[in-house]
């Protein structure tokens, strides 16, 4: 057993792959964590104040899984929904009914979307409270500010996909305080000035229409797929790589 | 050379294994939660949408509900698009504003006081909000304890009375030059700590988030709809 294993571990495809011994060595743990992609984004060694769960709850980490969980059950859900006015809310009893294992991705997709809301609530709270956003940590915090305002928005948009009563009039009545936007909204103060009107504000250009429609439902679902998933992903990024750079988890000076 | 034995106290672990293991068993403990959520509720779908049947009451998501709660107390323009707007920046301003090194990197709460209760209330104040919105408000946003029941009808007649202009105008004067006042007066060299422009618009931050329980304050206990009417808009 022992020589087929070593066979294993000693052939080129595997050395290729791992490039370091597993003996319990300080530098083989050093390896494992900065010679793997996905363990790089920690540094080799933590503080042990970072270490201690009731630090922080791991509510960051924990957000990032949910928007890891949202992607996967996402993009399985793509699969079975056209964003048409028409197959919509077909799509969604289709799922419910006749897709495998349809109700549980679905399931999984909302509740997780929840959870992610609520974690990256507590995370704000988690950071606030230990005095995490002093310097130098001052501009990744506000890079965290836009992580929650972009969680809000992937949330809102999905909300309008699955068109029942639920959905569209949560919208309609989200999308309409948009319309009181002073100067640029159609009801808000002053919006005479530029000439704004309903089929020219900033609600139409969200809506891509004067009420919630086939454009809005597109737009929503362009903007919950792609936009604002891919900018999540940048700042998230930015997010994590500035932990490190300003001096990994904080802890006192 | 095993790497416990060579055990060097200079207060950092190896993240292999001592983080890892705590984010797997966390992400272990997340899944199996997620799960038993999505096993044991599904998620709700309503009958198809059709924009001929307004639903009563049209609830935002829950986590906008807040503000629309506000909607009681302000217009449109304040409560959906103003006030988001504000508590963006301001959140966002926060460690500019907050320039004292002290608790940084642990929980402390002695020596961080006034920053502490000024976010820790703005937070309970958005999960109250939400609250309500979510479980006590029912057809026509009026207001039902959990145990009431929906289908009787609240009478939502209410009367409500605006500030005159110059009532309107001597209140906000008053409360916004005592507030920009007092914690300089009474907290000696907190100007000149701060700065002007920090001090200036930390105190707008906290005066117009206290602002917000003033006016909710004013209109259950008081009945008063606006503090100050212009022809353009009302506050």
């Amino acid at each position: 057993m022992s020589r087929n294993l070593k066979k294993v571990t000693e052939s080129q495809l595997w050395r290729s792959i791992f490039r370091h011994k597993f003996s319990d060595t300080p530098r083989n743990r050093v390896l494992t964590v900065v010679s793997n992609f996905f363990l790089h984004l920690h540094p080799p060694k933590v503080h042990t104040r970072g270490l201690k769960i009731r630090h922080t709850f791991c509510l960051g980490g924990l957000t990032f899984y949910m928007f890891i969980v949202e992607t996967i059950t996402g993009v399985l859900l793509m699969f079975y929904y056209r964003p048409t006015i028409e197959y919509a809310y077909l799509d969604m009893r289709l799922l419910e009914h006749v897709v495998k294992f349809g109700p549980i991705m679905r399931n999984l997709h909302r509740w997780a979307a929840h959870a992610m809301v609520i974690l990256v609530m507590m995370h704000m709270l988690r950071v606030f409270l230990t005095g995490s956003y002093k310097p130098p940590r001052e501009f990744n915090w506000v890079i965290g500010v836009t992580l929650l305002v972009l969680t809000l928005l992937l949330s809102f948009t999905g909300y309008l996909l699955p068109w029942d009563q639920l959905s569209f009039w949560a919208i309609t009545v989200g999308t309409r305080m948009g319309g009181a936007t002073p100067f640029i909204g159609a009801e808000g103060p002053f919006h005479t000035a530029l000439g704004i009107r309903p089929d020219n504000d900033v609600r139409y250009l969200l809506l891509g229409d004067t009420v919630v429609g086939e454009n809005a439902l597109l737009r929503f679902y362009v903007l919950h797929c792609i936009l604002l998933p891919l900018a999540a992903t940048v700042f998230l990024l930015v997010h994590f790589w500035r932990v490190r750079k300003d001096g990994g988890i904080s802890h006192p000076l | 050379m095993e790497a416990s034995e060579k055990k060097i106290d200079d207060g950092y672990e190896f993240v292999m294994p001592h983080l890892v293991i705590k984010e797997l068993i966390a992400v272990i403990i997340a899944s199996a939660g997620l799960l038993a959520w999505s096993l044991l509720a599904n998620a709700p779908l309503l009958s198809i949408a059709d924009p001929n049947k307004t639903e009563n009451p049209a609830k935002a998501p829950w986590y906008f509900v807040g503000l629309q709660e506000l909607l009681v107390y302000f217009d449109p323009w304040i409560a959906g698009v103003t006030i988001p707007t504000i508590i963006i920046v301001g959140l966002m301003l926060l460690p500019y504003l907050d320039v004292r090194k002290t608790g940084a990197g642990q929980y402390s709460f002695r020596p961080r006081m006034p920053e502490v209760i000024f976010f820790v209330f703005g937070f309970a104040m958005w999960i109250i909000l939400i609250l309500v919105g979510q479980f006590l408000r029912g057809p026509n946003w009026q207001f039902y304890w959990p145990w009431e029941d929906w289908s009787v009808a609240k009478s939502a007649e209410e009367t409500l009375a605006n500030m005159s202009s110059w009532m309107g105008i001597g209140f906000l004067i008053l409360y916004f030059g005592v507030g920009f006042a007092l914690p300089a007066l009474l907290c000696k060299g907190l100007f000149r700590k701060m700065g002007s422009a920090r001090y200036l618009t930390a105190i707008a931050l906290v005066l117009l988030m206290y602002g917000v329980v003033v006016k909710i304050v004013l209109r259950l206990v008081f009945n008063i709809r606006y503090i100050l009417t212009t022809p353009w808009f009302n506050i």
